[in-house]
């Protein structure tokens, strides 16, 4: 099966029924990605696919249509998306776990809706677990990068 | 003084010592300082002045050796070495190190005497000081009760200034220039001249010095990374992917793995029949563990897969298998053959209860679980002369000893790389994840392993909070409160922690009554009394610990009293108050919060005070008991830390303490059935979610004259404070966590 992850193309070979989550983490040692429930209940797993935020750990391989981004795709220490330079800014993390997850669905949500509301922040993020409680500061790192979008 | 308490104190004394093994140690071995563990493994021209600098050719090493699970230790430890050591965060690199006893507690004492935390008598200097001197004997590693800031606050500024006046020694000799005429900046030690020369390149000729100690601390004034907003070393890594958890790791050749244990916690496997999941594909091995099995696969799935594929034959449980159960066994704990100890008696309550009109609350707080973000794991490597092991451990120590258990090595051959945690709460005290996996791995030699529990299976195995009731009885007269009898029944996490760890707790469990006895309240006629509920399911440190339901037991207790009088809530709660640093706390929050202000209708306002691991917290939550639920609007939430070390990370931790306590008043509980905890993932666990959580204002004050941490004492104050809004904007009073088994949320 061939996919493309962070726009480089990968073959691997698993059953169709594998979920992306477990083909990036352990096949191809992409472990920005984070395995948190398995069951869609904390989005820690989210990445894109083809731009829009999904739970990696609900997707088979086999039905995967699209090319994957994962954290590492979307910015990097030297090149940062502008959601990372807000969660930077903001220092949102604790221990730093779910935030993978976070960014990846602030940054699809912002990518839909460069203006959000708190309620739609709301309702964007709340499938998104933190358990350190970080949500003050993903809320206004969130306000932060619209901000600038909207500069 | 009561009796009772006078006699916990004398066995606890016995007890500690008991805890140093059995033997009294003297003041030699008590002022023996440890070897430092760095000396050991260093190379040729590396230089340590201590167990926590280490300067070679190439870079300065800061060793932090407090585990990190994300409440940003990594980055106070090594601020408070660069503070004195003049170097800046970019300019030297960071290092766990290896687990050892130069790396003991010097905090933990203040938690783990019978004594109030504000009581600074001699007879509590004293146990203190007999406390410290057992925890530096026995080499106690540990990261827990929110001590790694008061631990480290003064020993690794210490530290680095030693280090910074070797270096100086150091560039004197080679310069020819006296030390008195040298500065020290940016990493490097200034000269007259305008010339530098930079600590890696004094490393060679620093190591064949002896380190200059007793070097004073500079005054506050001069600091310049203390007190101001850092930016942690950890903050990139965090919000690119390019963290590497304990989880992550990867060696060439390693399984992927899980387990699955007995569900029924602590009870064996009777047997098992792995036949479908061997015939899997990708399944390489599955193999015995305690209590259950190790399934090795090519990936995580597949084991996940695999584990569910075999047939399990489980023994009972040893407590209790339905809730109900539990629950009756603490409400049967009330008597007097299971007093633990009678914490406090001040006045005469009995006198002053009999013929008033008294009031008679009972109050509950459940099980509750610990899971962090990142599910327990670890990775391990054994060969037949050393064993390496990764994951993150509150108490590397203890864990290695387990380790050199099960393989039989040498605690000189076990190498365990502790490693930055995706949380904790208290998770991290536990040590079923690295024990199982080393079981499989001691089976395995030469091949690395990877374990990685399932959220279900880390719900399965959690050691959850304690359990347990209050039972209050209070008086009233004159618009003032004039007596409280209370009255807490829990297990004792504690000894159910202790006994995991083969020792027994020296005298009373102080963590039965936390956030309740040692209260800065001068109520007339005040009693708090202790009662061990017999070990049931098995508990931990969750956290903090006993003030989680101690807190919330005497706060509402108190706040249900106070209303009875017919007083202000705030008001009444300062007239009481017997101790400064705590009322400015709780004046600085009414300010806050304008408390008194006029609000809508419909809406409540209730405020807590707890003070717990020595740091005073009073918080005001406000509501608005609206169509589809309550709705928590605002809190506000004032401590006081003595000195804020990071203003940044204390707010965001100030913050996450007041969500994780209402996230988990609200929504969360741990409950029996057949043996089994009932809940095994988030859907029914969650703690909060971003659209539950309120706006939060908070305020960190600093007249208090010790440093403290500030990871759990946020926590104990939600729960009351939001139970009395409740009670304020509805009339209704919830004496049950979770709350919303009595009322909506929206």
């Amino acid at each position: 099966m061939k996919i493309t992850v962070n726009g480089r193309s990968h073959d691997v070979d698993v059953p169709a029924e594998m979920p992306l989550l477990w083909v990036l983490r352990d096949e191809l040692q992409i472990t920005g990605v984070k395995y948190g429930c398995g069951i869609a209940q904390c989005g820690a797993c989210t990445v894109h696919v083809d731009g829009e935020a999904v739970r990696s750990c609900q997707i088979a391989i086999g039905d995967l249509e699209g090319d994957v981004t994962t954290i590492e795709g979307l910015g990097t220490p030297d090149a940062l998306h502008m959601v990372q330079e807000a969660w930077i800014e903001h220092q949102v993390a604790q221990c730093g776990y779910c935030q993978s997850g976070q960014m990846m669905q602030a940054a699809s949500l912002l990518s839909d809706n460069p203006t959000p509301s708190d309620e739609d922040i709301d309702g964007a993020m709340s499938g998104n677990l933190c358990r350190c409680g970080t949500y003050p500061r993903i809320r206004a790192a969130i306000k932060s990068a619209a901000a600038k979008l909207e500069g | 003084m009561g009796k009772a308490r006078t006699i916990a104190r004398r066995s606890f004394l016995v007890g500690s010592v008991a805890l140093a093994g059995g033997v009294a140690f003297g003041t030699y071995v008590v002022r023996k300082p440890h070897d430092n563990p760095l000396a050991d493994q260093l190379a040729n021209g590396e230089a340590t002045f201590n167990p926590w600098v280490l300067v070679s050719s190439e870079a300065v090493t800061l060793i932090v050796p407090h585990a990190d699970t994300g409440q940003g230790v990594a980055s106070m430890q090594a601020a408070l070495i660069a503070e004195e050591l003049d170097i800046e965060f970019g300019q030297f690199q960071i290092s766990f190190g290896q687990p050892s006893a130069a790396y003991y507690n010097t905090a933990m004492a203040s938690e783990a005497v019978p004594f109030m935390s504000t009581d600074k008598s001699f007879a509590a200097e004293t146990m203190r000081s007999v406390m410290g001197a057992a925890i530096k004997v026995l080499g106690a590693q540990v990261t827990g009760g929110s001590s790694s800031t008061p631990d480290s606050f003064d020993k690794l500024r210490a530290a680095g200034a030693s280090a910074r006046e070797t270096l100086k020694l150091a560039a004197s000799q080679k310069s020819g220039v006296p030390v008195s005429e040298l500065n020290t900046s940016n990493g490097a030690v200034q000269l007259p001249d305008g010339s530098e020369l930079t600590y890696t390149t004094l490393a060679a000729d620093a190591a064949k010095l002896e380190p200059v100690t007793d070097v004073p601390l500079r005054d506050p004034s001069r600091w310049r990374l203390v007190g101001q907003d850092m930016k942690r070393l950890d903050v990139v890594a965090k919000s690119t992917g390019t963290m590497d958890y304990g989880i992550d790791m990867y060696l060439d050749g390693m399984l992927n793995g899980t387990v699955r244990m007995n569900p029924r916690k602590g009870a064996p496997l009777n047997g098992y029949d792995a036949t479908a999941a061997e015939a899997m594909k990708g399944v390489r091995k599955v193999l015995p563990i305690t209590n259950g099995v190790a399934v090795l696969a090519d990936n995580t799935w597949t084991a996940f897969q695999a584990a569910d594929a075999i047939d399990y034959d489980w023994a009972p449980a040893a407590y209790p298998a339905e809730q109900d159960a539990h629950w009756d066994e603490i409400a049967a704990s009330f008597v007097d053959d299971r007093l633990d100890s009678e914490w406090r008696n001040d006045g005469h309550v009995d006198v002053a209860l009999e013929g008033a009109e008294t009031l008679e609350m009972e109050y509950r707080a459940p099980y509750v679980a610990h899971q962090p973000m990142e599910p327990i794991s670890a990775v391990a490597q054994v060969t037949d002369d050393r064993v390496d092991v990764w994951a993150t451990h509150q108490m590397p120590r203890f864990a290695v000893d387990k380790i050199a258990a099960i393989t039989g090595h040498n605690p000189a051959q076990i190498y365990f790389h502790n490693q930055y945690g995706g949380g904790s709460f208290g998770h991290r005290l536990e040590f079923e994840n690295i024990t199982a996996t080393v079981e499989a791995a001691n089976q395995m030699r030469g091949t690395p392993i990877k374990i990685i529990f399932s959220r279900e299976e880390d719900f399965a195995q959690d050691f959850t909070r304690q359990i347990g009731m209050s039972r209050s009885k209070g008086a009233v007269k004159d618009g003032k409160v004039i007596a409280h009898d209370l009255q807490i029944a829990t297990v004792s996490s504690s000894r159910s922690q202790m006994g995991r760890l083969g020792q027994s707790l020296p005298g009373p469990d102080s963590q039965i009554v936390a956030g309740a006895w040692e209260q800065p309240y001068a109520i007339p006629n005040f009693r708090v009394r202790a009662y061990a509920v017999p070990e049931l399911a098995p508990t931990s440190s969750w956290r903090s610990v006993g003030a989680s339901s101690g807190g919330f037991f005497s706060d509402c207790a108190l706040d249900e009293l106070i209303h009875a009088a017919g007083a202000d809530p705030l008001e009444e709660r300062l007239r009481l108050m017997n101790h400064d640093v705590s009322r400015k706390v709780l004046e600085t929050v009414g300010e806050m919060s304008n408390w008194g202000g006029a609000l809508g209708p419909n809406r409540g306002r209730g405020v807590a005070f707890v003070l717990s691991f020595g740091v005073p917290v009073a918080e005001v939550v406000e509501v608005t008991n609206s169509d589809s639920g309550i709705k928590i609007d605002k809190v506000w939430v004032a401590a006081d830390v003595g000195r804020v070390v990071d203003p940044i990370n204390f707010d965001n931790l100030m913050k996450g303490g007041v969500i994780w306590g209402l996230g988990h008043a609200i929504n969360s509980e741990i409950t029996y059935s057949d043996g089994m905890a009932e809940q095994s993932n988030f859907y029914t666990h969650e703690g909060m979610r971003l659209n539950q959580c309120p706006e939060i204002f908070v305020k960190g004050l600093e007249n208090g004259s010790a440093v403290k941490g500030i990871g759990e004492p946020p926590v104990p104050p939600a729960a009351p404070a939001l139970a009395n809004a409740i009670f304020a904007a509805t009339g209704q009073r919830i004496r049950e966590m979770p709350f919303n088994k009595h009322i909506d949320f929206v």
